[in-house]
C-alpha cells in the first residue's frame, strides 16, 4: 500500500542556506510562488480592460473582490476596509493553495502547520498591534465585558484571555487539520483501489466501492477545500473587528 | 521481512534523520517554508495592495459614479419633460378658454344682428299691412257708392218688369234717394 504520508514529504529543489539557515526552495516554496503569479497575475489579466461592462474574467475578479469586501464590510464596517488587503490576500493565498492542492499530485502547501501557523500569527500580531495602537489600553476592555457581576468577574476575564490566546492555535490548526485529514483519506482510499485490483478473482470488483468513496470524498476536499479559506477569512474578520471595537 | 524490520529497528535514529518524522510537523521543514512563505506572502500583499484591488476598486466605483451619473440626468430630463408637459396642458387651457370666449362673442354678435334683422323687418311688414289695410278700406268705400247706383239700375228694371213702363233711371234715383239719404 502507497504511504499516505508521503504526499506530504518537502523536497529540496534548490538547496539554499543563509548564515547556517536552511532557505532552501522546496517543492513548497514553488507552489508559493505559483499561488502568488496566479493571483497577481490573474487578476491582473483579467481587469487588463478596465471595461465599463466586465467580461467573464473580470466578472470573477470583480467577484472575488466584492465577496471579501462584503466580509469585511460586515464584520468591520467601513472602517475595516483598511484592513481590506491583507483580508483579500489571506483568503485569495489560502484558496489558490488549497485548490492547488487538489491536482493529484501536487503539493498542498497548507497542510503544514508551520505555514498556517504563521498566517494564524499575521492576523494575531495584528489585532494586539492594531488594538493598542488604537484604542490604548481601552483595548484591555475586550477582556471585561460589561454587565457582569463583580463576584463572576475574575472568572469571566480569565475564560476571555485563555480564549483569546488559544485564538492563533485553533485558527491555525482548523485548517492545517482539515487540508491534512482530508489528503491522507484520499490517499487511504485510493490505495484501497489499488489493493483490491492487485488482489485476485472476484476480490477484484470490490474495487468500486473505494472508487466510489473516493469520487465523493474528491467533490467533499473541493467543498472543504473553498470552506476553509472562507471560514479562515471570516474569523479574521472577526478577530480584526476585536481590535477595533473592543468594547463588545 | 522480519529481516528487513530487523533491520530498520537498528538504524532508528538514521532512519529519523531521513524524514521518518511527519513531515507536516517537523522542525527541520520550519525555517525553509517559514522563509519562503514570507517572502511570497509579503510580495502577494505588496501587489494587492498596490496594483490589483485600486485597480478592482477603481474600475468599480467608477461603473458606481457613471450609474449615479446616469440615474441623475434621467431624474433630471423626467423633471423636465414634466415641466413642459405642464406648460403644455396650461396653453391648451388657455387656448380652450380663448376659443370659448370667441364663441360666445361670436353667437352674441350674431343674435344681436338677428334681432336687429328681425325688428326691421316686423316694421316693414307693419307698413305693409296699415298700406293693405288702407286700400281695403278705400275699395270698400268705393264699393259702398256704387251700392245707390246698382240699386237704382235695379229698381228701374224691376219696375219695367212690373208695369211695363219705361222710367228713367232720373226717376227711379229721384225716388230712391229718400231712402238712400237715411
Amino acid at each position: 500500500m502507497p504511504d499516505p504520508i508521503h504526499q506530504f514529504n518537502i523536497e529540496k529543489l534548490i538547496p539554499l542556506d543563509y548564515q547556517g539557515y536552511d532557505i532552501s526552495f522546496t517543492n513548497s516554496s514553488l507552489f508559493m510562488v505559483g499561488a502568488l503569479l496566479l493571483i497577481t497575475f490573474g487578476l491582473m489579466f483579467a481587469m487588463r480592460s478596465r471595461a465599463l461592462v466586465p467580461g467573464r474574467l473580470q466578472s470573477v475578479a470583480e467577484g472575488a473582490y466584492e465577496f471579501v469586501a462584503g466580509m469585511v464590510r460586515d464584520s468591520m464596517g467601513e472602517q475595516g476596509m483598511k484592513f481590506f488587503p491583507l483580508v483579500f490576500s489571506l483568503f485569495t493565498f489560502i484558496l489558490v493553495l488549497n485548490m492547488l492542492g487538489m491536482v493529484p499530485g501536487w503539493f498542498t502547501v497548507t497542510s503544514h502547520l508551520s505555514v498556517t501557523a504563521a498566517l494564524a500569527a499575521i492576523v494575531f500580531v495584528t489585532v494586539i498591534v492594531v488594538g493598542f495602537a488604537k484604542n490604548g489600553l481601552h483595548f484591555l476592555h475586550l477582556f471585561v465585558p460589561s454587565g457582569v457581576p463583580w463576584y463572576v468577574l475574575p472568572l469571566v476575564v480569565a475564560i476571555e484571555v485563555i480564549s483569546f490566546f488559544s485564538r492563533p492555535l485553533s485558527h491555525s490548526v482548523r485548517l492545517f487539520a482539515n487540508m491534512l485529514a482530508g489528503h491522507i483519506t484520499l490517499k487511504v482510499f485510493a490505495g484501497f483501489i489499488i489493493m483490491l485490483l492487485g488482489a485476485a478473482g472476484a476480490m477484484k470488483g470490490l474495487a468500486i466501492l473505494p472508487l466510489t468513496a473516493a469520487t465523493a470524498l474528491t467533490a467533499l476536499e473541493f467543498l472543504v477545500a473553498f470552506l476553509q479559506a472562507y471560514v479562515f477569512t471570516m474569523l479574521t474578520c472577526m478577530y480584526l473587528n476585536d481590535a477595533l471595537h473592543p468594547g463588545h | 521481512m522480519a529481516a528487513e524490520t530487523m533491520h530498520e529497528g537498528t538504524e532508528v535514529p538514521h532512519g529519523a534523520e531521513h524524514g521518518k518524522a511527519f513531515p507536516p510537523l517537523d522542525p527541520a521543514n520550519f525555517t525553509p517554508l517559514l522563509f519562503w512563505f514570507a517572502v511570497t506572502f509579503a510580495a502577494l500583499y505588496f501587489m494587492m495592495s498596490r496594483f490589483a484591488l485600486p485597480r478592482i476598486r477603481d474600475v468599480i466605483e467608477e461603473r458606481a459614479d457613471r450609474i449615479k451619473r446616469d440615474l441623475d440626468a434621467a431624474e433630471r430630463l423626467k423633471g423636465e419633460t414634466e415641466k413642459a408637459l405642464a406648460a403644455y396642458e396650461k396653453a391648451l387651457a388657455d387656448a380652450r378658454a380663448n376659443a370659448s370666449g370667441i364663441a360666445r362673442q361670436t353667437r352674441e354678435k350674431l343674435a344681436s344682428e338677428t334681432d336687429a334683422e328681425r325688428a326691421k323687418v316686423e316694421g316693414a311688414l307693419t307698413a305693409k299691412l296699415a298700406d293693405a289695410e288702407k286700400a281695403i278700406g278705400a275699395t270698400k268705400a268705393k264699393a259702398l257708392a256704387s251700392v245707390s247706383e246698382i240699386a237704382a239700375d235695379t229698381a228701374a228694371a224691376v219696375v219695367k218688369q212690373l208695369s211695363g213702363k219705361d222710367v228713367s233711371l232720373d226717376e227711379v234715383k229721384r225716388a230712391l234717394a229718400p231712402a238712400a239719404g237715411e
